[in-house]
């Protein structure tokens, strides 16, 4: 039989006995909903937790060491990558080579010092640390009062919001009553503050040309490894007081004050690690404790991380960490898919009851249809196309109904949000994808479960089947 | 008359063949011999009539040259087609091509209007839906309905829904109609209507009829030959001269 012909029997069939047939459908629209309902859940929540977390920057960033820094701190020698001799000093032209790695968003050095600020001349000691532009997209300053620096080498700084606290001379209270960012910033916007700051000058004299076997050199080399420190001062304005939480910043900053990247490292301020470098970078080029890399995309940092490695470099990065994530992800996937389907396979069985009952109802039917010519296979494909039909119509009626059971729940949930002030949030995501998944499951789930009442339709014997009355 | 044979072999050849044709049922601990043993010949466009009692076998004799049942043991053969030995696939195929059936009951599908009802078997065999409507026209058409054929079964008198039955066994030209009581359940006028008909397609078309009945007096007005069966077995076997016009109209 044709195609057409076997749907349009199909459907006349589901027409004829409707109030059943519908009440079937509707069991596998509800299953079909529930399992849209609970995945898109799934979904949503990765997405918002993905986004989130590559808001937060934590996920495309490696922090990239010299690899002596971390035999330096203790830490076990790497087991594979080069060995310490052959590793390079963290300089300038190291940094470019790796912002010039493909994938590679930019490459900025971890600029970190403890100095003395000054402000309404009393003196406040505390951790400086350098950004660059990029970092105004960062979720960390998504509740920042004021404005992001005007350029990259403005003499502006932003406070984080407990050394706003101290410069005010407020005791942060634990716990309760936290002063909100706005009123720390009222009477701070505007204002200046002054650094004085230890800056590093190299003498001039000898200077030797940069290498990477420069910690190999003989001791006349390093002759040329002099320089001095000059005590500097230097005006800041603050354009900004921040809510951020220390940890949750990009590598592992400390810092309460931050420095637009470019003037910091104009200041050439004296860095703790400098003296120890100075027994190896014997040139005016900057050296670096540490480098933090932006990769483009979370899926690339192990990539760029391996890369940077073979350069000679230590990197670290919280990857492992999100690949962890991804598996509870997984998991979760795998529960609520799981969870969603079982009320299908309840559908299933409906399915299976109905076809079953309609070849009982229908007996002498087949039989005719035998008697004038139709042969097991018409017969089963006829039962097939109602099942399938019953699934398609219940896939798509189904997957409408987990998208609206999504929005209502989504704008719910929008609503409460923001009852409670927080920003409304997407966190149920129905992708294409999961709509054609839908259907097409559901089709396959119906065509099983067609399976045995077609074959028991077609293996009918004509000769019963018309004498049944 | 003249005789126009456009779907039947040349008259006179032997259109089916049954030797020592066996169908036995068990039915719990006794076996029943519904068919047993029955050699005939049916040569192409006679009008023969099965004879006997209920439970003689005569419809279970109709089922096996129909292709619905199949033999326990024994063959029958229509044209060159050993049914005993068609698959599954093949005996639909035969059912659909080469013989038309009618029943008692009408056998029509209710949820079906007479046009459909009637194009059925050409969707089994795949014929062109625009195809399909005009060979439905037609045949409803030769049997007087063509003014009902949007109707369903049940909004139609038995005559009619005999008449349609006789329209859909048709469509597909077969060699052979198979009447199984075809005025069982209809009055004695609408019946000699009916059978008028059956007796117009074997000598218009040269259609072999095969037409199982209990009523001698029916087979005496129309058949040629009238076969006797008693349980399960041939009795007897004579010719018989049929009124011209079928009796009274």
């Amino acid at each position: 039989m044709k195609i057409s012909d076997l749907s349009e029997l199909a459907l006349r069939n589901l027409r004829e006995s409707l109030l059943r047939n519908s009440l079937t459908t509707i069991g596998i629209s509800v299953g079909v909903a529930s399992l849209v309902a609970m995945l898109s859940l799934g979904i949503g929540l990765q997405q918002l937790f993905s986004r989130r977390l590559a808001k937060s920057g934590l996920f495309d960033t490696v922090l990239v060491t010299s690899r002596r820094d971390l035999r330096g701190m203790g830490r076990e020698e790497e087991r594979n990558g080069p060995t310490p001799a052959e590793s390079r000093i963290l300089d300038e032209p190291a940094r470019l080579e790796i912002e010039h790695l493909p994938n590679v968003l930019e490459a900025y050095p971890d600029i970190r010092f403890i100095t003395e600020l000054r402000f309404d001349d009393k003196p406040h000691l505390t951790m400086i640390s350098a950004l660059p532009s990029s970092a105004k997209s960062n979720d960390a300053f998504e509740g920042m009062q004021g404005s992001f620096f005007s350029s990259d080498t403005a003499a502006e700084v932003i406070l984080q919001k407990t050394f706003a606290e101290e410069l005010l001379g407020k005791t942060p209270s634990r716990g309760v009553d936290e002063t909100s960012v706005a009123d720390l910033a009222k009477p701070l916007l505007g204002k200046e503050l002054t650094m004085r700051y230890a800056q590093r000058a190299t003498s001039p004299a000898q200077p030797s040309p940069p290498s990477s076997d420069a910690a190999n050199s003989t001791d006349s080399n390093l002759a040329g490894a002099a320089y001095s420190v000059l005590s500097r001062e230097q005006t800041l304005k603050i354009v900004g007081v921040a809510d951020l939480d220390l940890e949750s910043m990009r590598g592992p900053t400390r810092a309460k004050v931050f420095l637009p990247l470019k003037l910091a490292e104009s200041l050439h301020v004296m860095q703790p690690t400098d003296l120890r470098e100075i027994s190896r970078a014997a040139s005016d080029q900057p050296v670096y404790s540490s480098i933090s890399v932006r990769v483009k995309n979370p899926a690339q940092v192990q990539l760029v991380e391996d890369g940077i490695k073979k350069m000679g470099f230590g990197t670290f990065s919280i990857i492992d960490a999100s690949r962890g994530l991804q598996l509870v992800f997984r998991v979760l996937y795998a529960f609520l898919g799981i969870f969603g389907s079982l009320a299908l396979i309840v559908a299933s069985i409906g399915i299976v009851n109905t076809l079953v009952m309609a070849i009982l109802e229908r007996r002498r039917e087949i039989g005719i249809m035998k008697a004038i010519g139709a042969s097991d296979g018409d017969v089963k494909r006829i039962f097939f196309a109602e099942a399938g039909a019953m699934g398609i119509l219940g896939g798509i009626v189904g997957v409408a109904l987990g998208w609206a059971i999504g929005q209502v729940i989504n704008i719910g949930t929008n609503i409460y949000l923001k009852s409670q002030s927080f920003p409304p949030e997407h966190f149920w995501a129905v992708p294409w994808w999961l709509v054609v998944f839908a259907i097409v499951f559901a089709f396959l789930v119906s065509l099983v479960s067609g399976l045995y009442p077609a074959g028991r339709a077609a293996r009918l014997d004509p000769v019963q089947a018309l004498r049944y009355e | 008359m003249t005789t126009a044979p456009v779907v039947s072999a040349a008259r006179g050849t032997v259109a089916i063949r049954s030797e020592n044709l066996c169908r036995h049922y068990r039915m719990g601990e006794t076996l029943i011999r519904a068919v047993d043993g029955v050699s005939l010949e049916v040569r192409a466009g006679d009008f023969v009539a099965l004879l006997g009692s209920s439970g003689s076998g005569k419809s279970s004799v109709l089922n096996l040259i129909a292709g619905l049942d199949r033999p326990t043991s024994g063959s029958v053969v229509v044209g060159d087609r050993d049914l005993a030995k068609l698959t599954r696939e093949e005996l639909a195929k035969y059912r659909l091509h080469v013989v038309g059936m009618v029943f008692q009951s009408f056998n029509l599908i209710a949820s079906m209007t007479l046009a459909e009802n009637v194009e059925l078997p050409l969707r089994f065999a795949e014929v062109d839906r625009s195809q399909r409507s005009n060979l439905a026209r037609e045949a409803l058409e030769r049997v007087g309905l063509r003014a009902r054929m949007n109707h369903r079964p049940s909004e139609l008198s038995g005559g009619e829904q005999q008449r349609a039955a006789l329209a859909r066994a048709l469509i597909n030209r077969p060699q052979v109609l198979l009447a199984d009581e075809p005025t069982g359940n209809l009055d004695s006028h609408t019946g000699t209507e009916i059978m008028s008909m059956v007796r117009e397609f074997n000598r218009e078309l040269g259609m072999t009829v095969v037409m199982v009945t209990h009523e001698r007096a029916l087979a005496e007005r129309y058949a040629q030959r009238m076969i006797f069966l008693a349980d399960g077995k041939l009795i007897d076997d004579k010719p018989n001269t049929p009124a011209p016009d079928g009796g009274q109209r």
